[in-house]
């Protein structure tokens, strides 16, 4: 063997592989700088004053003792911004600060600047406000009816969109129905939101530190609210500890640069526990009623839908939410006909937005609730009913549009089905009562427990939307052997540091890649959300790195007399495909710097037209999850013991990082189904802390067995598929349907369970 | 804010006795949690508040068994860890149970017996355990010694009979003749906030069986009916009991708890889960069913 190939042979941390994340070492350690952890010497802290009524007229503000306290720097209102008063990812209807008027409790009011956070807890609890409380609009179904006055100037109602497809009349031999609901879901990220923001000289322009997972559209919000030029406000990434959604809206970014600037100093800002639950969107409760046609074959005829979500007080991204949801209706399954009506509205409630799976949750809990109906009303296996109406590529959707992706619903199925079961007893092979339903609070003996099984399978959209173009920018810069990548995208902890440097390496034949500092020195990279930024972000540095090649190949070609067409890269050289030539990589750019930016965007996607026809979506994945549960019927308590799933990934171009998505996608769907929910009683959140919004523990959460079903698609820049949201998707109804399957055991009897989280109460208490 | 770390009992007492207002710390399980959420009042400007921290105080972080009486005494500050090891664990096997569903390893490790009973939640996963073994609680302060029934500390929600200046010393509870054990429910696996749990113990000697119930009252409450009720029906030596009485003792101690509705649960699944704990707990103390 040569030694070229001895080089070209050794494990290189390439596309396909599963190397170690760069910051993965200081997490682990704690050195890890998250945003935090950001301060330095002079730095001022601000905080946020907040409404304690959903509703509520200010009377009067009155800032005037908080500034009698020493070491307060400042105290800014309402009447402090220079800019737009309000703002929003879809249309501008958030204030920065409540000025006649608050509409949810937590709503802000005011900032402070201080030389220390007690100082600011001083200065919060002497402003004085005084309130004339109002009635708070706090059933969705009201905001539709128009029996509430409106609670904001844009109305009560953020969107309503049906769509109408096929036959409206056409009925079927076997028809179900159900009305379901989902419970208020927190994205719960553990690093807290935090920001640093540095003024420069004379208020010209700023810098802000900043946990988020969109750099340029903070920018543009930012910009508007601050009354700056774009180009004077400057955004950095600050180390993120997760995201899932709640990083979408701006919260404490705007509060933060006006202190800094109306000081002249740096500021930061850092959310407690309870203030984040205040501070940022959650997911939309929902209420769906879906009514199923079918063949007595369990073929979907026509499914009928009314989706209505909570947006609470602000719009957030409401209106893209509720397309996602009812967009989703008929799952990754085949129906001709359909009638959905949707409605997003506003309400007195905390305001939702974004969060992992974006309306797609709520239409899935709703449509495989439904299947399983089906399936029972039809006498067939909740595997067969799925198996039968699984969708295919080139077949047309109920908005009309083709399924143009690669769709391996039945594949999923399958291989989720091949998944060996667990082969543990109830208990564990050692009879660990801790394994047991009720977990460290020994309520349950082995004999208590019924064991179930449930089926979900779910279709996600992949990027924006109706027209949006969410393009992504990325820089490669080449020089002596060492590749340079630079990209705004908001690496979140979804891995794409990772990746990024992967791709670099498969196509440039180079081991030292080198990432710039992550900010606004360069275009957008769009959001680190909607599973997009594989695709996207991924697609813009493969082809800025493709460009850097072609121009390598040029000056190799033109250095050798070869047509610069005949090079490609074997490992980590340059060789002529059809002769002897073969330099390597950092031979051939030794003192030469190429340098390109490069802009991907997605195919053109439209909006939905009043019946709610269009192509509004760019692409699809798929997955099927099948739950195993432990049920303690009469405490009502739940133990699942395996997610079992297949999941459309394209092509896994990290595949430790996959796994790593999927085992915590569950982990949130599995929350999601049994426990995590935000309780609001007259519009007042009762639980905002992690004693009482519980998430799962380690010993809540199961192994996971996952196949990874690899069909690039043509479509993909890299062949590779979104993978963050489908795990989260349906996982939850999959346990919900194994708890199910666990009480019918039991008496014979099937429960609804038709709302999530479900509460012990609801399998204990429950009787129908 | 000073934090004063006496390593004697003798200048703990000395301490709190010169700063009346003074907060005792142990493992700041609880306290530091209601001081981060503004719930306790740290004193401002001139007047900050004193901490006296009480974990280096070595009299207080150990236990004794005294076989003449047959009583264990546990200082305030033995840790859940220190109550999950041998053999305190098999001396004393509710507490034991009780402390492995408290929190996660790190308030394990931190978190005391005595800062339990200091805190005084319904929902404190001892003071069931305490309870229902009729727990003797020894109080010290600069004006002497004191002992007082568990249940006479409990007065309210969070709310002890301890007087300023006072601390809790150390805890005795007997050693019992038969099976005990502890259930909790909540709404996941670990680490969560008792919504109702349960602890029976059992004893030959005194023909007893004892249940105590946490999160369904104001304090921890007692059943009496229930327990005289099981006195009559349950054969200690052949550790039997019949399913219809079973049943109905499960019934007596639902009828004992006057629970509340709350973002964590409603009174109804509360009533029903300590019946359904009561009923298993019963069962496992009596696994056989008379002939
Ligand atoms: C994440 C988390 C999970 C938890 N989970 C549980 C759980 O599952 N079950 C449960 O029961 N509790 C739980 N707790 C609460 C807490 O851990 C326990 O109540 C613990 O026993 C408190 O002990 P401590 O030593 O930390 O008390 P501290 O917080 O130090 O003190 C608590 C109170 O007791 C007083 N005090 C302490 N020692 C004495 C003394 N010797 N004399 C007089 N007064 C004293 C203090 O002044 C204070 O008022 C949890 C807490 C956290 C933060």
């Amino acid at each position: 063997m040569t030694a070229s190939v001895a080089v070209g042979a050794r494990a290189r941390d390439v596309v396909g592989t599963s190397p170690a994340r760069p910051d993965g070492i200081a997490k682990v350690q704690g050195t890890f700088q998250f945003s935090s952890d950001l301060g330095g010497d002079g730095v001022l802290w601000g905080m946020t004053l907040r409404s304690p009524h959903p509703h509520a007229r200010i009377v009067s503000i009155d800032v005037g003792p908080a500034w009698r306290i020493d070491g307060v720097a400042a105290v800014l209102t309402a009447d402090d911004v220079p800019g737009s008063p309000t703002y929003g990812l879809i249309s501008h209807d958030q204030p920065v600060f409540a000025r006649d008027v608050v509409r949810y409790v937590g709503e802000p009011i005011a900032v402070v600047a201080a030389d220390h956070p007690e100082t600011c807890r001083r200065a919060l609890a002497a402003i004085h406000v005084e309130y004339e409380v109002l009635d708070p609009l706090l059933d969705p179904e009201a905001a539709i009816a128009g029996t509430h006055p409106p609670i904001h100037p844009d109305g009560n109602v953020i969107r309503h969109q049906r769509i109408l497809c096929g036959d409206p009349d056409v009925t079927g031999e076997v028809v179900v129905e159900g009305t379901y609901e989902l419970g208020m879901q927190d994205q719960a990220f553990l690093g807290l939101e935090a920001a640093l923001a540095i003024p420069d000289p004379g208020g010209r322009g700023v810098e802000l530190h900043i946990a988020t997972q969109w750099l340029h559209e903070d920018r543009a919000q930012l910009a508007a609210c601050l009354d700056l030029p774009v180009e004077a406000v400057r955004l950095v990434l600050g180390g993120v500890g997760g995201a899932f959604g709640a990083r979408e809206d701006i919260s404490l970014q705007v509060h933060c640069c006006l202190l800094a600037l109306r000081l002249g100093r740096p500021v930061r800002m850092a959310y407690s526990r309870r203030e984040s639950f205040l501070g940022h969107v959650h997911r939309h409760p929902a209420r769906i009623w879906m009514r199923h046609h079918a063949t007595a074959d369990g073929e979907i005829v026509k499914i009928e839908a009314r989706f209505v979500l909570d947006g609470g007080a602000y719009a957030s991204t409401s209106s893209a939410v509720l397309l996602n949801a009812i967009t989703h209706t008929q799952g990754p399954y085949r129906c001709p006909n359909a009638v959905v009506d949707g409605w997003a509205v506003r309400t007195n409630h905390l305001p939702c937005g974004a969060m992992r799976g974006f309306g797609v949750v709520q239409a899935c809990f709703a449509h495989e609730s439904q299947m399983d109906r089906l399936a029972e009303a039809c006498d067939l296996d909740p595997v067969e009913i799925r198996l039968r109406n699984a969708m295919r590529t080139g077949d047309v959707l109920i908005t009309g549009q083709p399924m143009e992706s690669v769709a391996p619903v039945e594949r999923c199925i399958r291989e989720t089905a091949a998944l060996p079961l667990p082969d543990e007893p109830i208990g564990g092979h050692d009879h660990d009562p801790m394994r047991l339903p009720g977990g460290a609070g020994r309520t349950a003996d082995e004999a208590h427990v019924v064991r179930g099984i449930g089926w979900g399978v779910a279709m996600k959209n992949l990027m924006y939307s109706e027209g949006f173009d969410d393009y992504s920018t990325a820089r490669c810069r080449l020089a002596d052997g060492q590749a340079t990548l630079k990209f705004a995208t908001a690496e979140v902890g979804q891995g794409f540091v990772t990746i990024a440097a992967q791709i670099a390496r498969t196509v440039l034949g180079v081991d030292e890649v080198e990432l710039d500092r992550i900010d606004t020195q360069i275009g957008s990279a769009g959001s680190t959300s909607a599973s997009r930024q594989t695709w996207m972000s991924g697609g813009a540095v493969d082809a800025a790195c493709r460009q850097v090649r072609e121009r390598l190949f040029e000056l190799v070609g033109a250095a050798h007399g070869i047509d610069p067409l005949r090079l490609a890269i074997d490992g980590t050289d340059v060789v002529d495909t059809a002769g002897e030539l073969r330099v390597p990589v950092a031979e051939a750019t030794a003192g030469v710097v190429i340098d390109e930016t490069v802009e991907y965007h997605h195919r053109p996607t439209e909006e939905l037209d009043e019946l709610g026809q269009g192509r509004c979506h760019t692409a699809f994945a798929f997955v099927a999850h099948r739950a195993v549960v432990d049920v303690d019927p009469e405490l009502g308590l739940v133990k699942v013991v395996q997610v079992a799933t297949a999941q459309d990934v394209g092509r896994a171009l990290n595949p430790l990082s996959v796994v790593g998505q999927i085992e915590g996608g569950i982990a949130q769907g599995l929350g999601l189904a049994v426990m995590e929910e935000i309780v609001q009683t007259d519009g007042v959140i009762r639980n905002a802390s992690f004693t009482d919004y519980l998430l799962p523990t380690f010993l809540d959460m199961p192994p996971v067995v996952a196949s990874l079903v690899e069909e690039p698609d043509p479509q993909a820049p890299l062949g590779a598929k979104g993978v963050g949201e489908p795990p989260c998707i349906s996982s939850t109804p999959a346990i919900v349907a194994a708890i199910r399957d666990a009480l019918r055991q039991v008496d014979g009897v099937g429960r609804r369970l038709d709302r999530v989280p479900v509460r012990p109460s609801d399998i204990a208490l429950e009787r129908q | 804010m000073p934090v004063l770390t006496p390593v004697s009992l003798d200048d703990a007492v000395r301490l709190l006795d010169a700063h009346p207002g003074a907060l005792v710390l142990a493992g700041g399980t609880d306290l530091m949690v209601e001081i981060n959420e503004g719930h306790r009042p740290i004193g401002s400007g001139g007047d900050p508040t004193v901490v006296v921290a009480v974990d280096r105080i070595a009299e207080l972080r150990t236990w004794t068994v005294d076989r003449g009486a047959d009583t264990v005494t546990i200082g305030a500050g033995v840790t859940y860890r220190e109550l999950l090891d041998e053999p305190l664990a098999s001396l004393l096997p509710a507490l034991a149970e009780a402390s492995r569903t408290v929190g996660s390893p790190q308030i394990r490790n931190a978190g005391t017996l005595g800062g339990n009973l200091g805190t005084c939640s319904p929902a404190g996963d001892g003071l069931p355990v305490l309870s229902a073994l009729d727990a003797v609680v020894h109080l010290v302060s600069a004006a002497g010694r004191r002992d007082v029934d568990v249940h006479d500390l409990m007065v309210g929600v969070k709310r002890t009979s301890l007087a300023p200046g006072e601390l809790i010393e150390s805890i005795t509870v007997p050693l019992l003749d038969g099976w005990q054990g502890y259930s909790k429910v909540g709404v996941r696996n670990a680490m969560v906030i008792a919504t109702a749990s349960a602890c029976l113990v059992t004893d030959r000697s005194s023909r007893t069986v004892r249940i105590a119930l946490g999160s369904v009252a104001p304090t921890v409450v007692r059943c009496p009916d229930a327990e005289a009720f099981a006195a009559g029906v349950v054969d200690h030596d052949a550790r039997t009991v019949p399913d219809d009485a079973v049943a109905r003792f499960g019934e007596l101690v639902a009828a004992t708890s006057r629970p509340i509705d709350d973002h964590r649960s409603t009174a109804a699944y509360r009533r029903h889960a300590v019946e359904v704990m009561a009923r298993r707990l019963l069962r496992r103390a009596f696994p056989g069913r008379p002939a």
